[in-house]
């Protein structure tokens, strides 16, 4: 029942000296909600900048609605892509732009805008040059949801709002997605805050996937577990330890893997104290635990810097 | 409330049981739609769907074609049946052992028990009491 809508295989983009991805192959489905996390530099923008048409792949095969989506307005027209920091016309208005977005998605939804700029207080008719930062996020999240757009890229959308209006955003794209579903792909750094509307996971790290996954296979893949440092090693021995911690005699290990109910009572009888790990401690853990063991120095290197670039490259087209 | 020691569906499927099993959730009353437990609890709608159609595999719910999702007769004495096999190892073992802990034996146990039956049949009482204790 489920259909790819988007098939990335071994897909690279390097830039000079940096590699922004390096093999990828994922598979994008009809009517899900993604969460593409990764650190700053990972490749996150380098990905969905290639999938929206909007940046090169220097090698691999991209497809989109099964086609090449390069210059190609039968795959632009179905999709959207909402930047973290989108530029406009120096002499638009909110209201400009939500007439542009219009034109161009055959699902716009006029009434649904309205209400959006009305709830995030966005003031219509003022110049985006001169609105704040949480505004401009706002006018972007704006466009994202009312395009209703089959495939939908939010990149970091959050940017300056406040966490009353992030919360906004967040119900209602999930209220809005359960009566038009879609896909829609949302890459953040505030995990902790999307990590229950996601219904799948992709983690990047340094251009290459490292974790893919539905979201609630990977809640509960690891657990936390802590006691005296003799106890908790013999209980963790031969298993994958994700991180470490210890105070005085106290060890406090991050095993990666669930537990059985038989190991649980092992575990309660020894007197070890179990704490689940949230998606995003298990991110945490993952991509530093990558980056150790590729043993990278310096490839994290101001990697703001790519991006930055990268998002300039997209806004001059 | 969701949290993030396992999987949100089960977490879902097992708030439904409960609410069965306290009686909020009559037989053959109507479950929220899935819509309306992913707005509430700000979860996935497909998560909060792949919780309640647990439920329906499992006969505790049944679907009605075009309206919606309702409980089963006889879930709720299913759902008990099966919280009772779990009430052992799930309440009584940890309890013993913590006991054991503090060194509190058989008999003291017994009569702790005995009290906490006591106030529990009887509610409105047993509130007053404990603050007194």
């Amino acid at each position: 029942m489920s259909t790819a809508i988007v098939e990335v295989s071994n897909l690279s983009r390097v830039y000079r000296d940096v590699t922004a991805l390096d093999g990828v192959s994922l598979t994008l489905e009809r009517d899900k909600i993604y969460g593409l996390l990764g650190r700053n530099g990972a490749g996150k923008t380098t990905l969905m900048s290639i999938l929206t048409a909007q940046g090169f792949a220097s090698s691999g095969e991209v497809r989109v609605f099964g086609e090449h989506p390069y210059e190609n307005e039968q795959v632009l027209s179905r999709l959207c892509f909402i930047r973290e920091s989108q530029k406009y016309p120096d002499d638009f208005k909110p209201i400009h732009a939500f007439k542009a977005a219009a034109l161009f998605y055959q699902n716009w939804d006029h009434a649904l805008a309205a209400q959006l700029a009305q709830d995030f207080a966005l003031p219509m008719k003022r110049r985006i040059k001169k609105l704040s930062r949480g505004q401009l996020s706002a006018v972007g999240v704006i466009i994202g949801l009312a395009s209703r757009a089959e495939l939908t890229f939010f990149d970091e959308p959050y940017l300056g709002l406040d966490a009353v209006a992030r919360q906004l955003f967040y119900d209602r794209l999930l209220a809005d997605y359960a009566e038009f579903p879609r896909t829609i792909v949302l890459s953040s750094h505030l995990i902790d805050e999307v990590a229950n509307l996601l219904e799948h996971v992709i983690i990047i790290d340094q251009g290459r996937i490292l974790v893919d996954d539905d979201a609630d296979n990977i809640r509960g893949s690891a657990v936390s577990i802590a006691g005296p440092a003799h106890l908790v090693e013999s209980f963790a021995a031969g298993r994958a330890v994700l991180h470490r911690e210890s105070i005085g005699a106290l060890l406090a290990l991050t095993l990666d893997g669930a537990l059985t109910a038989a190991e649980r009572r092992e575990a309660q009888e020894l007197g070890l104290e179990l704490a689940p790990v949230s998606l995003q401690q298990i991110v945490i853990r993952k991509t530093l635990d990558a980056g150790a063991s590729l043993g990278s120095d310096g490839s994290f290197e101001d990697p703001t810097d790519i991006e930055r670039k990268e998002t300039q490259m997209g806004a001059s087209r | 409330m969701i949290d993030d020691s396992r999987p949100i569906f089960l977490q879902i499927a097992e708030m439904i049981e409960n609410d069965i099993v306290d009686g909020v959730l009559a037989e053959e009353a109507q479950v929220p739609s899935t819509n309306e437990f992913a707005a509430f609890h700000r979860i996935n709608p497909a998560t909060a769907a792949k919780g309640v159609n647990r439920l329906v595999d499992d006969g505790i719910l049944y679907k009605k074609r075009g309206i919606g999702m309702f409980v089963a007769a006889g879930a709720r004495s299913v759902l008990i049946g099966r919280r009772r096999e779990d009430f052992y190892e799930q309440f009584l073992r940890p309890m013993a052992r913590e006991a054991c802990k503090l060194g509190i034996d058989n008999q003291q146990l017994l009569t702790m028990l005995g009290r906490v039956a006591a106030t529990e049949s009887d509610a409105p009482a047993a509130m007053e009491k404990e603050g007194v204790q």
